[in-house]
């Protein structure tokens, strides 16, 4: 059951992070990584909606606030290669199909115990670090924008 | 009633081909380029993005460019492309507590766990126009603190340990979507916040503006207005779990109202909700004054002013719809006109003649 859930979180994990890494950058790091998986795509990459869900108030009741476009693509990794006939599934916002792709084949190659740990050490843990990066220097600049009350006395 | 008309194919092409034109303008200036409105118009985009219920930055954009800056046309070309998709996921509901802070800031309450942040504002600018935005000249870079955000923690119940405040709690139904069942009118508030979500910014802003003006009073405080990022988390099938496929800019305000209250129930602040994709903080504010307008009936008040009549708020507020239907007008009506005319010379005639039967002194019956 632990190594189940270890799984599925560090999928989760490696979605996430490569879902909200620049494609380009995700690109350059991959080839970098020198993985070479000859795959198909079984499903997409396509390009559709998900419908968004907000909370009345925030914490109460769904509502659906709109949609946005959403690419999913699922490869398989070529037979009598390493990994062969591995599974991987991709999803990201917006229209970009070869991100998806990347992002299955990623999980795909993850199926590979040899390649999990590599991928996880070497791609997923700094592009991680990148995105944590990128959000601290938002919150620096937001930061900057913090209001100081200081409150005048009046009097004698 | 309109007809179908033929002819005028020629003339049409060419509009379009004027229309082309005339949206380029003069050639000795660059063309726009869609990555330079995305950039550089940021709050048109969101608007376009929120009223056409459609969150994509890039086709935002687009739309704009295509429809020469006229936001309602580009809203209309956004949400017409939307029917072109399939429906792949429905989100996890958006954890808006989560939010990477970029602005958040509470009229009601001065002290806050993370503090006022000020964020990208308009708010105290002095509205002069800036002339130096026509030299040409790079803008500095933003100021950087020396200490990251603290937590920005959701206010209104971690403030409210005396209960003043209403509280907001998920009841586990599964929303209507007025995408896929047309609203039925009495609705509930899922759906109408789901409309008022992609309604026209304008018309909420004018509707919201009555009821402070008295028609539905019910006064606002700004309880808290937070604008960043939201990652969205959808359930995939394959893995058993949800995950985050990216994340959206969203607007949020949290409106305090003043009280509801019955014989079973304490007085109680209530609570209006505006929620809006991109930078949308007036639209966000507007829904949210909206939102707790339509609660009239709920919070058993008496229902006094226009924003309080759901369905004449709700069936208003698309600017598709509306300006689909005003638009229309436009269409040939030639035998409709036609046939008034026809009916109108007939009614004259019968007047004239009823005239001259009594003669010039005699007054018509009817006008006793």
């Amino acid at each position: 059951m632990t190594s189940l859930h270890d799984h599925c979180t560090s999928q989760a994990r490696r979605q996430r992070v490569l879902a909200l890494t620049p494609r380009e950058t995700l690109e350059t790091h991959w080839a970098a990584l020198g993985i070479r998986a000859p795959h198909r795509c079984v499903r997409g990459p396509e390009t559709g909606m998900a419908m968004l869900r907000g909370r009345m108030g925030g914490t109460g009741s769904a509502f659906h606030l709109g949609e946005m476009t959403l690419t999913r693509a699922s490869v398989a990794l070529d037979d009598g290669t390493p990994g062969g006939g591995a599974l991987g599934h991709g999803w990201v916002r917006g229209r970009d199909r070869r991100h998806a792709e990347l992002i299955a084949l990623v999980d795909a190659c993850a199926r590979h115990a040899a390649w999990a740990r590599r991928i996880d050490l070497d791609l997923i843990a700094p592009l991680q670090k990148a995105l944590e990066a990128r959000h601290a220097e938002a919150s620096h600049e937001a930061a900057a924008t913090r209001v100081d009350f200081f409150t005048l006395v009046r009097g004698e | 009633m309109y007809v179908a008309v033929k002819g005028g194919e020629r003339a049409i092409a060419n509009a379009h081909r004027l229309l082309a034109d005339r949206r380029r303008g003069a050639r000795d200036q660059a063309e726009l380029e869609v990555g330079q409105i995305e950039e550089q118009l940021r709050l048109a985009v969101d608007r376009v993005m929120s009223e056409a219920s459609l969150y994509d930055p890039e086709l935002a954009a687009l739309a704009i460019k295509q429809a020469s800056g006229d936001i309602i046309e580009a809203v209309f070309l956004l949400r017409a492309y939307r029917t072109t998709l399939p429906r792949l996921a429905v989100s996890e509901p958006l954890d808006t507590g989560a939010m990477r802070i970029e602005r958040r800031i509470s009229a009601a309450y001065k002290d806050i766990p993370g503090g006022q942040i000020l964020g990208p504002t308009y708010d105290y600018t002095h509205r002069l126009l800036d002339f130096m935005l026509l030299a040409e000249g790079e803008a500095p870079p933003p100021e950087r603190a020396e200490r990251a955000l603290e937590a920005c923690p959701p206010l209104l119940e971690l403030l409210d340990a005396e209960g003043l405040i209403e509280r907001e709690t998920d009841n586990g139904c599964e929303p209507a979507d007025i995408t896929r069942d047309p609203p039925d009118y009495p609705v509930d508030r899922a759906t109408r916040l789901q409309m008022l979500a992609r309604g026209d910014e304008g018309y909420l802003l004018a509707l919201g503006y009555s009821t402070q003006r008295g028609y539905g009073r019910n006064h606002p405080f700004a309880g808290e207005i937070r604008l960043g990022h939201v990652e969205v988390e959808i359930f995939v099938e394959e893995w058993g779990e949800a995950v985050c496929v990216g994340e959206i800019a969203l607007s949020e305000c949290q409106m305090i109202n003043q009280f509801g209250g019955s014989r079973d129930a304490a007085p109680q602040f209530t609570r209006g909700y505006g929620l809006a994709f991109g930078h949308s903080e007036r639209k966000a504010m507007a829904m949210a004054l909206v939102d707790r307008a339509l609660r009239a009936e709920e919070l058993g008040e008496e229902v006094q002013g226009p924003a309080q009549q759901a369905e004449f708020v709700l069936a208003h507020a698309d600017s598709v719809e509306a300006s689909g239907f005003v638009s229309h007008l436009k269409l040939p009506h030639y035998v409709d006109f036609q046939s008034e005319l026809e009916l109108l010379r007939r009614l004259r005639r019968e007047h004239d003649r009823r005239e001259c039967d009594m003669g010039p002194d005699a007054q018509p019956e009817d006008s006793l």
